[in-house]
């Protein structure tokens, strides 16, 4: 049973991130995600530590808020400060991040909280937090939030689709047809927030990187539209999570890890193969 | 007054310290084919961006049929410039020329079967119709170009503002956008377009608006096209440009610009 919960959580995460990893990707900004998930470490502790708690909901809208800020952040120092983009989120997560650090270390040697868990995750003792689900059936808490936020994001991806494909592809025609270009980027932001947020706890920050840019560029490479490569994504991504955990218990090491390895393999993979197809299909055709 | 169907007054936009357009004032009329000339920077293309709301000026304002921007959007197709577009999205043609269906439909509504066939109209009058599937990134320039302009087409309004539809395009395609617009002309459409080859510049327009960050002028093609105000609006280069054309010229080689 341990081995479903484990994989289930890291297939609900692969789907999340594989949503939003597809916008990014195509905008080019991806690091907006590794942005967020670093980004979020002051609002937990300042939630920490006005709460008292590490009770997840006062944690979850500290990380929220901070993750937010980080996108605002950004998006001022982009626009208005005239930074190259990458430059922008550099300097926006790490300070955040550090003012995390410092907090941490100046107020919080009583906090259980480590910034270890931020980077690499604890999906190996999800278990230890199962609540009842709906039926009798039991779920660890971090599963049910993850359910819950899968929900969201597909119901906002099918919804908003038109508008976060237009906003993507083509933002000054978008533009000069009236469409609200900055209500899109932040109603995507707020969906790779909450994304990151909720599974960086279970997973961890790297794990979330690499479900975000991994699967869509493997699933970019595999198709030519971009309704398929949202699906493809999300298979991809599971697929990837399936592997990496046997990979993990075969060779009793970190599941994260594994998984993350996995993406990265699978990738190369792909890559290899699409590319020699394409020189042989450039040798028929020539 | 009533002939005019775009306006700038007092319009300044400024990309941090440096002026992309100084203090522009002109009014085009309507149902002409109207080119917007000047060197590389001159910001033609901002002109175009400040116009259809992309840019915000920093002082001054635009107006088409007199009215603000917002109450005639449904009215104005915009074609950007090819090259700010990442064409190797994952995207068929017919995805792009769809988008400009979005605004008459709303971004919640499905497209309905006009739509499809206003789409498929669109594509066949760019000769793009049997390309409909294909993925953008196997098309040509030129093809691309085509696409760009079926889908402002399908926005079905009547005032076109193009961002350089013939950079790096090919002969027929350069040859099927001119038939297109003279027939668009016809039909009582205004089109307002950013160009760059001088040597075409006469046959194409009607209308003409030099631009060198400052207004040099604007008027009909025959009124301004005089030595005087190119020399004016490209400066020492236009001598050395058409120095070496006609240079070229001499010894036969053929000339496209871009």
């Amino acid at each position: 049973m341990m081995d479903f919960y484990i994989i289930l959580t890291a297939s609900l995460v692969a789907i999340n991130c594989a949503l939003m990893g597809c916008f990014l990707v195509m905008r080019k900004m991806v690091m907006i995600g590794d942005a967020i998930s670093h980004a979020v470490l002051p609002g937990i502790f300042i939630a920490y530590y006005i709460s008292g708690t590490t009770a997840s909901l006062p944690i979850l809208i500290g990380a929220a808020l901070s993750g937010i800020l980080a996108t605002i952040m950004i998006e001022w120092f982009t626009k208005k400060a005239r930074l190259q983009s990458d430059a922008a989120i550099g300097i926006s997560y790490t300070l955040l991040f550090a003012i995390g650090v410092i907090l941490i270390s100046k107020f919080g040697e009583n906090a259980d909280l480590d910034q270890e868990c931020v980077l690499y995750g604890e999906i190996e003792y999800i278990t230890g937090w199962l609540q009842p689900f709906i039926g009798g059936f039991e779920l660890p808490k971090q599963t049910i939030i993850l359910l819950i936020v899968c929900v969201i994001l597909i119901t906002a991806v099918v919804w908003g689709y038109k508008g976060l494909f237009i906003t993507t592809f083509d933002p000054n025609f978008a533009l000069s047809t009236g469409v609200a270009v900055t209500f899109w980027h932040y109603f995507l932001m707020s969906g790779v927030s909450l994304t990151t947020v909720v599974s960086f706890e279970s997973v961890g920050a790297i794990l979330v990187i690499a479900f975000l840019s991994g699967p869509p560029a493997i699933a970019y490479l595999l198709t030519e539209d971009f309704k398929k490569m949202l699906v493809l994504a999300c298979l991809v991504g599971i697929a990837c999570s399936v592997a990496g955990y046997y990979f993990a218990v075969w060779l009793d090491v970190s599941v994260a890890g594994s998984i993350a390895t996995m993406i990265g393999i699978a990738f190369i993979v792909v890559f290899t193969f699409t590319s020699l197809l394409k020189s042989k299909a450039d040798v028929i055709s020539a | 007054m009533s002939d005019t169907i775009i306006e700038a007054h007092n319009l300044t936009v400024l990309y941090g310290r440096k002026p992309a357009l100084w203090n522009v004032d002109f009014e085009l009329p309507k149902k002409k084919v109207i080119g917007i000339m000047g060197p590389n920077g001159s910001g033609k293309s901002t002109l175009l961006k400040s116009i259809m709301g992309v840019v915000e000026p920093t002082s001054g304002f635009t107006k088409i049929y007199n009215q603000e921007l917002d109450q005639v959007r449904d009215r104005v197709s915009y074609v950007p410039q090819r090259q700010e577009i990442d064409w190797d999205f994952p995207a068929s043609v017919w995805d792009i020329v769809s988008m400009g269906r979005f605004q008459k439909r709303g971004l919640f509504k499905k497209l309905t079967g006009e739509d499809k066939d206003i789409i498929t109209d669109s594509l066949q009058k760019v000769n793009m119709l049997g390309y409909a599937k294909r993925q953008i990134s196997q098309l040509s320039g030129g093809q691309q170009q085509r696409v760009f302009l079926a889908r402002a087409i399908a926005q079905q309004g009547d005032l076109f503002l193009m961002d350089e539809p013939f950079a790096g395009v090919d002969i027929a395609t350069e040859e099927m956008i001119i038939s297109l617009l003279k027939d668009m002309k016809d039909a009582g459409k205004t089109l307002v377009i950013v160009h760059h080859d001088l040597h075409t510049a006469q046959s194409y327009f009607d209308h003409l608006v030099l631009l060198n960050t400052r207004l040099i002028a604007c008027g009909p093609t025959n009124e301004v096209f005089t030595d005087q105000i190119l020399t004016d609006t490209y400066g020492g280069r236009l001598t050395t440009i058409s120095k070496i054309s006609q240079e070229l010229e001499n010894k036969e080689f053929p000339i496209r610009h871009k």
